[in-house]
């Protein structure tokens, strides 16, 4: 048997390369039709780049566009012996940088002699002008058009991102294969997360080379070719009066300012200071511009509406009054005396109610409201209290939409932080810690961070009397389009709409006669706010914090700004804030003081 | 002195010879590969492929050396223990190994790295051939089976996770060992039947004649047979194996194969629907291998493999700059080669004297026989792509050394065949 074995194997073998050998008979002598593909064979393939999506604001005005720019390509097998003193003459460089460009081309992993290579990169409309006459002098030079990114204004920059060639790293992870080395890619901003809507389809189109490379026309009557698709066009929700607006309110001062209609959660203007033109990332000028603007100390890349996590002040208060109305541990008559041994307070104000309590930003009031809504009794143990109290509020806080990322159509979005019981303990490296540990929180100090798009989500929350929908850009993908289905839901917090009017009224309150009166006061619209004065070390100023909502009833605007070390959020951030509202809803201030002492920015004096 | 004469006295020449022949035609087609007559570069320039085999193959002469002066007892000796230190550095791969071509197979050290699964594979074979060797051993129980497939199957799956299913293919070659080694013949039929079954339904677009046919060949099997009730159950239990099988066909194509790995499948059964898409490969082998005519184009005048129209031209699609540049004769002297070297160590395993010697032959036939079959067959369209190399040609040091250690072991254990016997 096992002889026979060894007999079967050794036919098998015979038989195998028998197969092989008249298949290759049938291909290779028998059927000529694989000698004639491959005379005509040669099929290269050109891609046909799209024009990408276009950027407009909520009336239809273009914020971002494509230019064209011109790549100087080559192929060297097809080069001739050329007058080195005349290339450089026509192109504007000196021999050294020639020599210096043909090592770097050739260094390149995917350079071949028979392909096009990107000889250099990006030429301007002059460049090209200048040089398009003359390149019939050098043979296998020849000149290469795509599209780049231009923008209509100098703002916006951290929201829309930038345009860049695909780094090496992104190309590796690509699974998708749609991306070679030298594409354009949408980096941060809109442009990154909207890559696959504005990118469109590419084209492709085969053409016949024959053995020698020369272009023998398209391939198969071009049944192969495809037409490139371009990008869709995206309708944001920017009102681009109000963003630029507000980067003129917010120069030279560092923070944000957000806007949000609250009834879509259209994001009406995103501002961070400091921030940089945009037109500085187009273009040939890229590498070097993008190296000062990354280095700059001030973080101009730092997109602070989404990225800067602060400790939210006193405009958390709103917060804790809605929860602990909910929970029902006190009623809007509910009053503290304002007993100032452990937690320090501001103005003249002795046993408010609650409503007076926002008004005033009395801290000791949400001291013992805290308390109340931490430790209910439900165990003798302070500990365990504590610990079940903050659990539920936990549960109320994150529905404001706190402590994890909202989830807005932008890349790099922070989480902000709500401390949890489970926080506690590793921050206390699980020694026991209660109520007297953590009351910091009551009044938005402490571990508490939130970021501004955040902030504005909340005002936008109390607008609506209890739900939003997530903060979003593009409202609109293509003409008539519809924004991501994700910015369709309404998400609904924990609180009763009834307990939201309560704080409707007080923020109202706070605006006419709190801590708000003198610089967010408006003559003929309700404006409903709250101030926030985030402490800060000395010797910097506190941060000044201020959210708002205008009108009262139906409200068309929700805002949160946010300065950094500019003292009172009764002054820069207020003043800003009330300035943006009067913007969006009459056109212009009627204050010119109020817009005066911000571009002033004397905050401290 | 006198004991070395000894050994390359005793040393299989004809196979070296091979050997030799099959690496210098490699390395003067892996120049032909990269050749490009603009920028002319010699064949032992060292930032070119073939300057680079050189060297290959120049440490493959110490590898050789190496293997032929360590004591012949240290292959048996030591079996388990190179099997155990290759699957644990299987096993770090994954996460020391950086990725080349999407697979996660390669490990550095410096500027030196490898496949560690190219040279895993000597190690499997001459594990299972010391097991099949050892005393008490009988192929017919099923524990001894167990523990076979349990060799093979172990650097299968550790080379699985590092995504190389081509490699990982390869080790199932094994079991022919098993089949010469006496196993019932039957698992075999099985998996080549299913092979079949398996194609057959990629090729007929309506499964349902695939039903009938199997129905018709099982009303023939039992009008013909004794029809006893226990046969006929049997060969209704069969039948419907089957189409269950040819059910299955379908789910396995969709979710379990990988996109890449559906469209080499359907690049084989139709290369021309999609001829620039996932039939590129195969057709642009096709027509690389096809133009060279009968007797070829002549060294370094090939066309197509030079455009980079045909990918992966010096390591897993060498054969098309064979079939380009030296035509069907050409084509037809590499697979006699093939032939004449499978021929010569099955030859050679046979006349071993002990059990351990004789499957480790096996055990290098299989291996040497799947790589050939994969790999000619592939470049042809007769085998979907599956990324491995032709033995001793392709570039690279890894394959290369692989090989060449898997070859030289079994050249060596055979220069002492007399001696194995008198320990015995």
């Amino acid at each position: 048997m096992s002889e026979l074995r060894k007999e079967i194997l050794q036919v098998v073998v015979v038989l195998v390369a028998l197969v092989f050998i008249i298949k290759l008979f049938f291909i290779q002598v028998a059927d000529s039709r694989y000698a004639e593909m491959a005379d005509s064979n040669a099929i290269s393939k050109e891609t046909d780049y799209p024009f990408r999506g276009l950027i407009y604001d909520r009336h239809g005005k273009l914020i971002v566009y494509n230019t064209p720019e011109f790549d100087l390509k080559v192929v060297v097998k097809d080069m001739a012996a050329f007058d080195s003193a005349r290339f450089c003459d026509v192109f504007r460089i000196s021999r050294e940088e020639l020599r210096q460009k043909f090592r770097v081309m050739k260094a390149r992993k995917e350079y071949a002699p028979v392909k096009p290579t990107v000889f250099d990169h990006q030429l301007s409309n002059e460049e090209f002008a200048r040089v398009q006459d003359h390149l019939d002098e050098f043979p296998g030079f020849f000149i290469h058009a795509r599209t780049g990114r231009s923008y209509t204004t100098p703002v916006l920059a951290n929201a829309l991102g930038y345009v860049s060639e695909i780094t090496k790293t992104a190309l590796e992870k690509d699974a998708s294969g749609f991306y070679k080395q030298g594409d354009y890619v949408g980096q941060s901003g809109i442009e990154g997360f909207y890559e696959e809507q504005l990118r469109g389809k590419r084209g492709v189109r085969y053409k016949l080379r024959n053995a020698k490379g020369v272009i023998k026309g398209s391939f198969n009557q071009g049944r192969y070719d495809t037409l490139p698709v371009p990008g869709q066009n995206l309708y944001t929700g920017i009102d681009l009066d109000l963003q630029t607006y507000g980067e003129q309110l917010l120069k030279g001062k560092a923070g944000s300012i957000v806007c949000i209609e609250p009834a879509t959660g259209e994001i009406l203007a995103l501002v961070s200071g400091p921030s940089y033109d945009p037109n500085l990332l187009t273009g040939r000028r890229y590498g070097s511009n993008f190296a000062l603007i990354s280095s700059d100390t001030l973080k101009p890349l730092f997109n602070r509406p989404l990225m800067a996590q602060y400790r939210p002040g006193s405009i958390f208060k709103i917060a804790q009054a809605m929860t602990a109305l909910q929970e029902g541990v006190i009623t809007p008559e509910t009053r503290v005396r304002c007993d100032r041994s452990i937690i320090n307070c501001h103005g003249g104000h002795s046993n408010e109610d609650l409503r007076g309590a926002i008004a005033n930003s009395c801290n000791p009031y949400f001291h013992n409201v805290l308390r109340r809504m931490l430790n209910k009794g439900i165990t003798n143990d302070p500990f365990t209290d504590t610990r079940l109290g903050l659990t539920e509020w936990n549960k109320h806080v994150y529905s404001f939409g706190f402590g994890k990322p909202l989830g807005i159509d932008l890349p790099n979005e922070k989480s902000g932080l709500i401390p949890t019981p489970e926080y506690y303990d590793r921050a206390y490296n699980n020694r026991a810690w209660k109520f007297s540990n953590i009351y910091s929180i009551a009044i938005g100090e402490g571990e508490n961070l939130v970021v501004p798009i955040q902030m504005a989500n909340f005002a936008a929350t109390i607008a609506n009397r209890g739900y939003y929908y997530t903060p979003h850009l593009v409202k609109a993908i293509g003409e008539n389009g519809q924004p991501l289905p994700q910015y369709q839901v309404r998400h609904y917090t924990t609180i009763d709409s009834a307990n939201f009017l309560i704080a409707v009224d007080a923020m109202q309150a706070v605006v006419e006669r709190g801590t708000g009166q003198y610089r967010a006061r408006l003559k003929d619209i309700i404006v409903c706010g709250k101030t926030g004065t985030v402490e800060n070390e000395p010797p910097l100023f506190d941060h000044s914090v201020f959210i708002a909502f205008a009108p009262r009833d139906n409200p068309k605007i929700a805002v949160s700004v946010y300065v950094e070390d500019a003292g009172q959020g009764a002054r820069a951030a207020a003043s800003i804030a009330s300035l943006m509202i009067e913007k969006y809803l009459i056109g212009q201030t009627q204050r010119p003081h109020i817009e005066q002492y911000v571009l002033n920015g004397k905050f401290t004096d | 002195m006198k004991r070395e004469e000894k050994i390359s006295a005793n040393l299989d020449w004809a196979t070296i010879l091979l050997y030799l022949a099959m690496v210098l035609a490699g390395w003067l087609n892996i120049y032909a590969a990269v050749y490009d007559e603009s920028t002319v570069q010699s064949i032992f320039t060292f930032s070119v492929n073939s300057g680079r085999q050189l060297l290959f193959i120049a440490a493959a002469g110490l590898i050789v050396m190496s293997i032929v002066i360590i004591d012949v007892r240290f292959y048996e000796t030591f079996a388990y223990v190179m099997y155990a230190l290759l699957m644990i550095l299987l096993l770090l791969v994954p996460f020391i190994g950086k990725e080349v071509g999407g697979n996660k197979a390669w490990i550095g050290i410096g500027s030196f790295g490898g496949q560690p699964s190219e040279i895993a594979k000597f190690a499997t074979a001459l594990a299972m051939a010391k097991f099949i060797g050892s005393v008490g051993f009988r192929m017919d129980s099923l524990r001894n089976q167990a523990v076979l497939f349990a060799l093979i199957g172990l650097p299968m799956g550790l080379i699985l996770l590092q995504k190389d299913t081509g490699t990982a293919l390869v080790f199932t070659s094994l079991v022919l060992v098993l089949f010469r080694e006496g196993m019932s013949p039957f698992l075999l039929i099985v998996g080549i039947c299913a092979a079949i079954i398996f194609i057959l339904t990629l090729l007929v677009p309506n499964q349902l004649y695939l039903h009938l046919g199997v129905g018709a060949v099982l009303i023939l099997f039992i009008a013909l047979g004794k029809k006893k009730i226990k046969r006929i159950m049997l060969l209704i239990s069969g039948a419907l194996l089957i189409s269950v099988v040819i059910e299955s066909v379908d789910y396995v194509i969709t979710d379990v194969l990988k996109p890449h790995q559906q469209n080499r499948v359907k690049a084989l059964i139709n290369p021309d629907a999609d001829p620039l898409g996932y039939g590129w490969n195969v057709t642009q082998s096709k027509i690389a291998i096809g133009s060279g005519g009968f007797s070829g184009k002549g060294f370094l005048n090939g066309t197509q493999t030079k455009f980079d129209f045909v990918p992966e031209q010096s390591t897993d699609f060498i054969f098309c700059t064979i079939g380009e540049e030296h035509g069907w004769i050409g084509s037809v002297l590499v697979i006699g080669l093939f032939v004449a070297l499978l021929l010569r160590i099955m030859f050679i395993a046979e006349r071993q004297k002990t059990r351990f010697a004789r499957s480790y032959g096996y055990g290098v036939f299989a291996i040497v026989f799947f790589h050939f079959v994969i790999n000619i067959g592939m470049t042809i369209g007769l085998f979907p792509v599956i990324g491995i190399p032709l033995p001793f040609f392709s570039y690279g040091g890894s394959s290369l050394w692989g090989f060449t250690i898997l070859l030289f072991i079994l050249l060596k254990l055979d220069s002492h065949r007399s001696q194995m016997l008198q320990r015995l």
